[in-house]
């Protein structure tokens, strides 16, 4: 009788918990994205449409192959890296599993964009990446005080002696490289050729590092160095610019002579994700177009969902208008997937550059 | 042990010693020990191409072999001696101050201001010093106001603001091991030393500073291996010179996804900073055991 009692006890507790833990299982997404990607009222209007809630923790491209790493992709169940970082990332160290593009509503999304991160994602005959927010990175300047500069090798310029700024990152070595008339990503199969070109990158990175006021890292303390007048140009992400610019009409960004580099930020899905569906329902979700442009508000860059141009505020199409001549979009410079093995030999010349005085 | 003790006594006693140690046990084997065998086994990998890795110890000897990767460590051990010793000079005159000269109230005052600053993170007070020394700062703009400069001043991003920041953040682990042993030291000793003709030099050097030469050295060893240790402050005040291993590491780690190379300079910042403080402590002829009691 006891034993019995006991047992029921015990069912009545385990369907209690079950009934408790359940739902909130179900209704919690862990998002691990960029900053801007999942604004306050998308995530309120999501949670009142579906009923789940979404936990953002925000990051960038190393953070998040090194976060999933670390748990060999758990604790997360949508993360947001780069097309161009998926594929070696899953290559070495299996963090994603593959996308079930049937769940995916591919008539809300930009057709080529769409086939662009299908095709660069690919691991293994599997497609790990779905396009969400697209920009570049180019220059940002201060038209009154560094309007001369057009193009990266422009920050070497002694006129802007100490007041120039850009990241200590892959990005900048790739930029500098096109600006001295290079092509990199051409030579990202060939590691000897890569390795000459970054070599001449190093020697001018530094010769020219009187130039730099700091080395930036977080997107915040370029935009304070800019707005106080600290530093007059930058190599920089466009959404940064067009921040600055609303407050400040001598700054905004530049595309460089030599082409801005373009980015595809994805959804990819964590190897050991739990709440697939509530992430497959988050990502048709803000590929609405009204729901795209409410995140192209709030992260400055525009989504590659359908028609969502059209929701976007006046003034953001127009700082792009004026950053972007058809020309330049033309010039954009994608990037292709980097080739494991290259990071060593970029983070080599990123630590000479930064031990040379 | 007395020797009347019976079987079982020992016995419950004995399990009580375990369940004691046990927390201090797990917390050493769980949280200490064994991330460190992991560390020492990855940093004995070395990745031959996706997925696959081997046998090498060529993590270790690329310290040794690229100079960038020494020179950092040099420069990083040799600014945070640099460091220490400058904690221990100001903070030698301060403990002094509140162990000897004040008494009751106004020295638990002070005491109490030199911790203050450690109520908030050492993430806010790096920020502080930053609004304090950036060009458009305090210092430069208070600067200007007074007509001693006539155009904003840098004062960030260099190794001095390095080194603010980092005497700012030990000061406290200096002043509480010396004003506890100063404190220790019986006031008729001093008056002694000036009664046998002694001038305040001959006191400090032949009374004051023996006495206190274990919290010194026991100061100088926490603030050095804090320093040594610390990530923040070199990465936010230094500028686009400023090399610290620490921040080595992390790139190795989070950067470069390498985290073979991390995990060796990890364990090589552990071997290299013990033998600093060993050798520390032999010249100053301390032993680790007298120092930390």
């Amino acid at each position: 009788m006891k034993g019995l009692l006991n047992l029921k006890s015990l069912g009545l507790i385990t369907a209690t918990a079950t009934f408790i833990s359940a739902p909130i299982q179900a209704e919690t997404l862990r998002l691990l994205t960029w900053g801007g990607y999942a604004p306050k009222n998308v995530i309120s209007d999501f949670k009142e449409e579906t009923g789940i809630s979404v936990k953002v923790t925000k990051s960038n491209n190393e953070d998040m192959i090194s976060k999933l790493r670390a748990t060999r992709g758990a604790g997360f169940d949508l993360a947001q890296p780069s097309q161009d970082r998926i594929s070696s990332a899953q290559a070495d160290f299996d963090i994603y599993k593959p996308i079930d593009l049937s769940k995916i509503n591919a008539d809300q999304i930009i057709g080529s964009m769409f086939e662009a991160t299908r095709k660069s994602t690919m691991h293994n005959g599997k497609v790990y990446g779905i396009p969400h927010v697209w920009g570049t990175s180019g220059l940002i300047v201060n038209r009154k005080t560094a309007g001369q500069v057009a193009d990266y090798t422009d920050l070497c310029d002694p006129k802007l002696n100490g007041s120039v700024s850009y990241r200590l990152k892959r990005p900048t070595l790739i930029g500098f490289a096109f600006a001295m008339g290079e092509d990199p990503f051409a030579a990202y199969e060939d590691k000897a050729q890569y390795q000459a070109i970054l070599n001449k990158v190093e020697g001018k990175l530094i010769e020219c590092k009187s130039n730099v006021k700091a080395y930036w890292s977080g997107g915040d303390a370029l935009l304070n160095l800019m707005r106080s007048g600290e530093v007059n140009a930058a190599m920089a992400w466009d959404a940064g610019g067009w921040k600055l610019n609303k407050d400040n009409k001598d700054i905004t960004f530049v595309a460089p002579k030599s082409g801005a580099l373009g980015w595809i930020d994805t959804f990819a899905l964590p190897r050991k994700s739990k709440a697939d569906s509530a992430a497959y329902k988050w990502i048709n979700y803000v590929m609405r177009p009204e729901v795209a442009a409410k995140i192209t508000e709030a992260a400055g860059n525009f989504t590659a969902a359908k028609g969502s141009d059209d929701h976007v505020n006046e003034t953001l199409k127009a700082q792009f208008k004026e950053s972007f001549s058809q020309e330049a979009i033309d010039n954009i410079q994608w990037y292709p997937p980097v080739p494991a093995g290259l990071e060593e030999i970029e983070g080599k010349v990123l630590d000479r550059v930064k031990a040379a005085s | 042990m007395p020797p009347v003790s019976t079987a079982s006594l020992s016995n419950t006693s004995r399990i009580g010693l375990w369940l004691l140690l046990a927390p201090i046990l797990l917390w050493l084997s769980l949280l200490i020990i064994l991330p460190h065998v992991d560390m020492i086994l990855i940093s004995l990998q070395e990745r031959i191409s996706s997925r696959n890795y081997s046998f090498s110890v060529s993590n270790y000897t690329e310290f040794f072999t690229e100079p960038l990767y020494w020179n950092t460590f040099v420069r990083t051990a040799v600014m945070s001696v640099i460091a220490t010793a400058l904690t221990l000079l100001i903070a030698f005159p301060v403990s002094y101050y509140i162990a000897k000269m004040l008494t009751g109230r106004l020295k638990t005052v002070l005491f109490v201001l030199c911790l203050i600053p450690f109520w908030v993170s050492e993430l806010v007070r790096t920020y502080g010093w930053m609004i304090i020394l950036r060009e458009t700062g305090l210092v430069s703009t208070f600067l200007q106001w007074l007509g001693l400069a006539d155009q904003p001043i840098e004062m960030l991003y260099n190794d001095a603001a390095i080194m603010v920041g980092l005497i700012y953040t030990s000061m406290l682990f200096m002043v509480v091991p010396l004003v506890s042993t100063l404190d220790s030291l019986d006031n008729s000793l001093i008056e002694a030393g000036y009664d046998l003709g002694g001038n305040s030099w001959n006191v400090l050097k032949e009374i004051v500073i023996p006495h206190a030469m274990p919290g010194i050295v026991s100061g100088c060893v926490v603030v050095f291996m804090l320093t040594l240790g610390n990530y923040l402050t070199p990465a936010l005040l230094g500028g686009k010179d400023s090399l610290w291993f620490t921040e080595q590491i992390y790139t190795q780690f989070i950067t470069r996804f390498n985290w073979e190379q991390g995990s060796a300079f990890g364990m090589l910042l552990l071997i290299l900073s013990s033998l600093i403080v060993w050798v520390g402590l032999k010249l100053s002829k301390q032993s680790f055991s007298k120092v930390m009691s």
